[in-house]
């Protein structure tokens, strides 16, 4: 029975501790004990999907690629084909061969930066350092495939807007085989290295039946034990085509959220080659119309993190009349606040890391409260602002100069 | 008989109101139109009894007069149940939370988004909109126009 009168109420964020992005809790403590956390989302609503009701479709594909930074090509997937289905439009094979390729090049960069994440919050940065470092060959891949390194814009309504030359396959082939060998130095280190466990054993235990009810998705409900992969039980794209496995494991703590995240590393590189050697000839688009007729469908798309949902409703026009979004965050975040019942204040940047959250950013007004009454402030008012706060402070940021701005 | 097709007449067998009200879209997706006094059955035998474990969202929907209210639900084998069902603006429904404690996030984004009104839900902090956005303002509702919206960029 926690006693009320030791509890002290710690508030953490919106500026996150472990991450770049923001979000709160309000953390309740019994000594170095978390007795119960209650979280506060929602900072970086940005209004896409009210914003999907007022553009075409076309647009919306790049809209809905910018929900997530680092999954773009996971929204505008699961977007696309819902509206591919309403449409009636089946997309040519190569064009579901080169969408699964990004795809799970992209888990591979996005498993890549988590663990270099996660060695970071327990302060083992050579694993960060190591792991970013492989990341960027996955980085330097996209460019050369896409043209960009994040926010690739493959797809296209009715297939994918750019193809993948048979030249380009022993390069794609060569990172894979690289990325493979470095992966199983990882899995060999999260299985032997005792530092490692013991810092990750038991940290924020979620056991399965939790797992179920809070609605965890993706590697956080795997390492829960529970047996879910939209890949193989909805299959999409190219996935019913590929031989894969899901990874599961019963630890039900962060240890297992690294084992299940490095073994579908594993997964990945197989069905990368995969999709290489089956790579079927043909077309990479079929022509799609501008209106789509009135209708509705539900896509559902397994990302790094876990399961997107995007709902979308046609009404016969060049817009939609409604697009939801549900990414994996929101159903992981539920789980959170019951992992860190009971764990240590210090695990808690490890235990909300280990979900790979992702809150995307760029929020353009600020509130200001205070006295009662709020204001709302706009981009060049809060320039002023910080200039006035550093000025104040005997900083003069007008005296800086810029490199290259010999003006100023 | 495919796992749609039977999920279509175990729920006629149980609710013979909804005769023609289940459709089968495809392999994995079923759709069922409910009315809302029936609402809270249906989706607590496809939760508890029919293997719908996964609750994946709800999407609101300003329809005029009614909110529509679409339940995603899905089964580990991957069959997708999406439950519909509609509600007068200005009434309310019962919230989901007795049967997935997880949902309660889904009905703050109808309450701050939809102006929906959801009964029975825990208090918690509001979600997604800032806690000085006026309370009666919903900008998923098709008549909502920003008020000024040369402010935010002034």
């Amino acid at each position: 029975m926690p006693d009320k009168k030791r509890t002290v109420r710690v508030p953490i964020g919106p500026q996150h501790p472990a991450l770049k992005e923001p979000e709160s809790f309000m953390v309740d403590l019994q000594g170095e004990k978390i007795s119960s956390v209650a979280l506060r989302l929602g900072y970086n609503h940005r209004g896409i999907e009210k914003g999907c009701e007022e553009r075409t479709y076309m647009q919306d594909l790049y809209l809905v690629e910018r929900v997530c930074g680092i999954c773009s090509h996971s929204h505008a997937t699961a977007f696309i084909q819902a509206v591919e289905e309403i449409a009636g439009l089946e997309i040519p094979r190569r064009a579901k061969y080169i969408r699964t390729l990004i795809a799970e090049l992209e888990r591979v960069h996005s498993h890549l930066l988590w663990l270099g994440v996660a060695g970071h919050e327990i302060g083992f940065d050579t694993l960060l350092m190591y792991s970013w470092r492989d990341r960027e060959l996955v980085m330097d891949l996209f460019a050369e495939l896409t043209g960009n390194r994040v926010n690739y814009a493959m797809n296209t309504l009715g297939g994918v807007r750019r193809d993948i030359a048979a030249e380009q396959f022993p390069h794609i082939q060569k990172i894979v085989d690289t990325l493979e060998e470095r992966t199983k130095y990882y899995i060999e280190l999260a299985m032997t290295e005792e530092t490692l466990a013991q810092r990750l054993s038991g940290v924020g235990y979620l056991s399965k039946e939790d797992a179920v009810r809070l609605g965890a998705v993706g590697p956080t409900s795997r390492a829960s034990g529970a047996d879910r992969d939209t890949r193989r039980d909805d299959p999409y794209a190219a996935y019913d085509e590929l031989d894969f496995k899901v990874i599961t494991d019963d630890r039900c703590d962060v240890l297992g959220r690294a084992v299940v995240r490095l073994g579908e590393l594993m997964q990945s590189y197989s069905m990368i080659r995969q999709i290489l050697k089956q790579m079927p000839e043909g077309p990479i688009t079929v022509k799609a119309p501008l209106k789509i007729p009135a209708g509705e469908a539900v896509s559902r798309y397994e990302a790094p993190r876990g399961e997107d949902v995007h709902y979308v409703r046609a009404n016969g026009t060049d817009k939609p009349e409604r697009v939801k979004v549900r990414a994996p965050t929101l159903a992981n975040t539920q789980s959170v606040a019951k992992m860190l019942e009971d764990g240590y204040l210090a695990d808690l940047p490890i235990v909300v890391a280990a979900i790979d959250p992702c809150f995307s950013c760029t929020d353009r007004t600020i509130a200001v409260q205070g006295n009662g009454d709020s204001k709302t402030m706009g981009w060049e008012e809060l320039v002023q602002y910080g200039v006035r706060w550093y000025r104040d402070r005997g900083v003069d940021p007008s005296r800086i100069k810029v490199r290259g701005d010999e003006s100023a | 008989m495919s796992e749609a097709e039977a999920l279509v007449d175990q729920l006629v067998a149980a609710f013979p109101a909804l005769t023609g009200r289940v459709t089968v879209q495809r392999a994995k997706r079923v759709w069922i139109d409910v009315d809302r006094q029936a609402f809270p059955e249906v989706f607590r035998r496809l939760a508890k009894d029919l293997g719908f474990e996964v609750f994946c969202m709800i999407t609101g929907l300003d329809e005029g007069a009614d909110l529509g209210l679409i339940y995603h639900l899905a089964r580990n084998d991957g069959l997708m149940a999406n439950v519909k069902t509609r509600c007068p603006k200005g009434e309310s429904m019962q919230t989901i939370t007795s049967i997935f404690p997880g949902g309660g996030i889904y009905e703050r984004e109808l309450i701050d988004l939809l102006g929906a009104h959801i009964e029975g839900l825990p208090e918690g902090a509001r979600y997604p909109l800032p806690d000085n956005w006026p309370k009666d303002e919903h900008p998923l509702l098709k008549d909502w126009k920003p008020k000024d919206k040369g402010a935010q960029d002034a």
